[in-house]
């Protein structure tokens, strides 16, 4: 099993034609995903690679025709708010926003929408979801992924590959990898993943890999002591973060002395999270804990 | 983006939050001016982006308009941790009985707007927070509907605030701050402090406006206030080039793709001994261009004893990567060591490229930090 996106996964590409979009659809169908439909307002009827993916005006109508059931959203930052509205009404279950730079503002009233929807929406500002030998949803590299037994949540992008690729590296294949994004209001938080990969048979082990910031590996940590009984091991980025500088992710800022890495650091390694000191020790740590 | 005081104060009193008088001045004789134009009792103060003004100096009392220039002549250029002052906020000094607080900040918690009021003003709300938390009521406006009427009122009473109009006076204030920081995209908007005068009015004192860098492109009056002079000209070249720099005190200059892995990249450095130099990330699919901005940015510190790369190829391709650092390298002349990691896909072009340069390779980050680390201190 995985969690979130597996071999039932229909995707639904919204700004399928923009570069980004149309790149990453492209990597997305060649790692399998089915991708059933693009949505380019003013450009329904039309196709989208080569012919390939049908495009329509609305989700709606796109939901509709192909029964897509995960939206992933590459449109620009102005119009990404909007975009989330749009898949959370159209019925699709989970939509992923992987657009960097959207006002926090607009996620706060987003985020409430999407909540009456019953939709759970990944990011913005994260690389997405892959479960590796099954789907793609985002832009994750494939080829640095195995399918297996440890499922890990991010924050952040390339720290991550970091991470998935020592593990494939050691024998150590993936279950699902998520992330979660780096912006200080996101659709889905560290507590919600551990829960899915707590009762997700596949998954014998987690990593988390945190950053400073928020408190979210505070309460990661505080759901972990009750509610986790898989070996989780951890790494957080930014333990030489000056304070009051956001450093890259708009969430990523140490502000009052509050979030910084020492305090999450010492707060996950309190529940008995492995913390790795630097991200090429998360892989051997998995190993260990898996025994 | 900050605000300066004077700044945020306008911008308040344009909301009907009560100000005081004055305005901002930049020369002695400006701010003789305003002190006469108010006709009582004034107060300067420095406008820099830095706590702690006060105790360096940068607050001053002036009782008559001679004193105010006086003042004003000692505090215009007067340095406060780094930073000239050449702006001084000339506002009339007033009395008051109590200090409170008020403020709106973003609560990634409850991913909602919170507003934030206490009974203990004219202090940092963090320092409440430690000594008496039960002074501080939070409540979270509503996430569509915004910051509703009763939820302002209750903040009021919940203050102990008792006269009905004052608790009035106070529920108009948050709600007009509350529209600020939605009308402005803010981060915080927070008045500290809001002090209730004799005659039992309010008045907000000293208030302070961060904005949301992503919401400025909807706020081009906004941007035009920015005050890049606390902003080092190389964080402000990386911005117009769009790389994230942030300049810190140490010898190594780290270049990464990635913003979690340019953090790890510092802490990895850290962790074998050195000090980075800066956090550095170009993003992803960066080409020669970028490279090399970057490396100019990065190499325009003089304290930087050795340059790192670091970067990983998932749908960037490494073989691209190694070019643009090559490329760029033929454009900038340094003697500097530099240390490259590249890996992920096409590294192995990507390493027989580098292995014809001058680059010194490693194979993993610990490996990269620690050739770093022995580079910087050669």
């Amino acid at each position: 099993m995985s969690i979130l996106i597996n071999n039932e996964t229909r995707l639904l590409v919204q700004g399928i034609t923009g570069k980004e979009g149309e790149f990453h659809t492209r990597q997305m169908i060649a790692y399998g995903t089915p991708v059933v439909a693009g949505v380019v307002p003013g450009r329904g009827g039309q196709t989208a690679i080569d012919g390939q993916v049908p495009v329509f005006n609305t989700v709606r109508e796109a939901v509709e025709a192909t029964g897509a059931n995960v939206s992933v959203i590459y449109v620009p930052a102005a119009f990404a708010p909007d975009a989330i509205r749009e898949s959370a009404a159209a019925g699709i279950a989970l939509v992923v926003c992987i657009t960097e730079g959207i006002p926090a503002l607009d996620m706060v009233a987003t985020y409430e929408f999407v909540q009456q929807c019953g939709v759970r929406l990944i990011g913005p500002n994260c690389p997405g979801l892959l479960t590796p030998g099954a789907a793609k949803v985002g832009i994750i590299p494939g080829n640095i992924a195995t399918p297996g037994p440890v499922g890990v949540v991010s924050k952040s992008g390339t720290l991550t590959y970091e991470a998935v690729d020592a593990l494939t590296r050691l024998g150590l294949g993936q279950s699902s990898i998520v992330g979660i994004g780096g912006d200080p209001i996101i659709g889905t938080n560290f507590v919600d993943v551990l829960a899915m990969f707590q009762a997700d048979e596949q998954t014998k082990a987690i990593v988390l890999i945190g950053e400073i910031g928020g408190d979210a590996e505070i309460q990661a940590a505080n759901f972990i002591k009750t509610n986790v009984t898989k070996p989780v091991v951890a790494f957080i980025a930014g333990q030489t973060a000056p304070e009051g500088k956001r450093m890259g992710h708009a969430g990523a800022i140490i502000s009052g002395g509050e979030g910084t890495a020492q305090e999450k650091i010492r707060a996950l390694e309190a529940v008995g999270v492995k913390v790795a000191r630097q991200p090429t020790d998360i892989a051997q740590l998995v190993k260990e804990v898996l025994g | 983006m900050k605000l300066h005081e004077y700044q945020a104060r306008d911008l308040l009193a344009r909301y009907g939050i009560p100000v005081t008088g004055g305005g901002v001045a930049s020369t002695p004789a400006e701010a003789r001016t305003i002190a006469e134009q108010i006709g009582a009792k004034v107060v300067i103060k420095a406008q820099v982006f830095v706590g702690g003004r006060g105790k360096a100096g940068g607050v001053k009392l002036a009782e008559t308009p001679e004193q105010a220039e006086q003042v004003a002549s000692q505090i215009l250029g007067m340095d406060i941790k780094g930073l000239t002052v050449e702006k001084v906020l000339v506002a009339e000094a007033i009395s008051y009985q109590k200090e409170i607080y008020l403020s709106a900040i973003l609560d990634r918690t409850t991913k909602r707007v919170m507003m934030i009021a206490s009974s203990e003003g004219g202090v940092e709300i963090e320092e409440v927070a430690k000594t008496n938390p039960d002074a501080i009521i939070k409540i979270a406006a509503h996430p569509q509907l915004g910051l509703l009427d009763y939820q302002a009122r209750e903040l009021a009473f919940a203050i102990g605030l008792k006269d009905g109009k004052q608790a009035r006076q106070f529920a108009q204030i948050a709600s007009a701050l509350y529209r600020v920081f939605v009308e402005t995209d803010a981060s915080l908007a927070e008045i500290n402090p809001l002090v209730i005068r004799d005659d039992g009015s309010l008045q907000a004192l000293d208030s302070k406006v961060l904005l949301d860098d992503s919401g400025l492109f909807r706020h081009p009056d906004l941007e035009a206030l920015r005050d890049s002079s606390d902003e080092p000209e190389a964080e402000r070249q990386a911005r117009e080039s769009e790389i994230t720099f942030i300049k810190l005190d140490g010898t190594i200059g780290c270049m990464v793709n990635g913003a979690g892995l340019a953090m790890a990249t510092m802490d990895v450095v850290k962790l074998y001994g050195g000090e980075p130099a800066n956090f550095l990330d170009i993003g992803g699919g960066a080409g020669k261009d970028k490279v090399k901005a970057a490396l100019q940015i990065i190499l325009a510190d003089p304290n930087v004893k050795a340059v790192m790369f670091n970067i990983f190829g998932g749908i960037t391709r490494v073989d691209e990567v190694a070019r643009g650092i090559i490329a760029a390298l033929e454009e900038v002349d340094t003697q500097v060591p530099m240390i490259a990691r590249l890996t992920g896909t096409n590294e192995e072009e990507g390493r027989r490229l580098l292995a014809e340069s001058r680059l010194i390779p490693a194979a993993t980050l610990a490996e990269a930090a620690q050739k770093a680390v022995a580079a910087a201190q050669a």
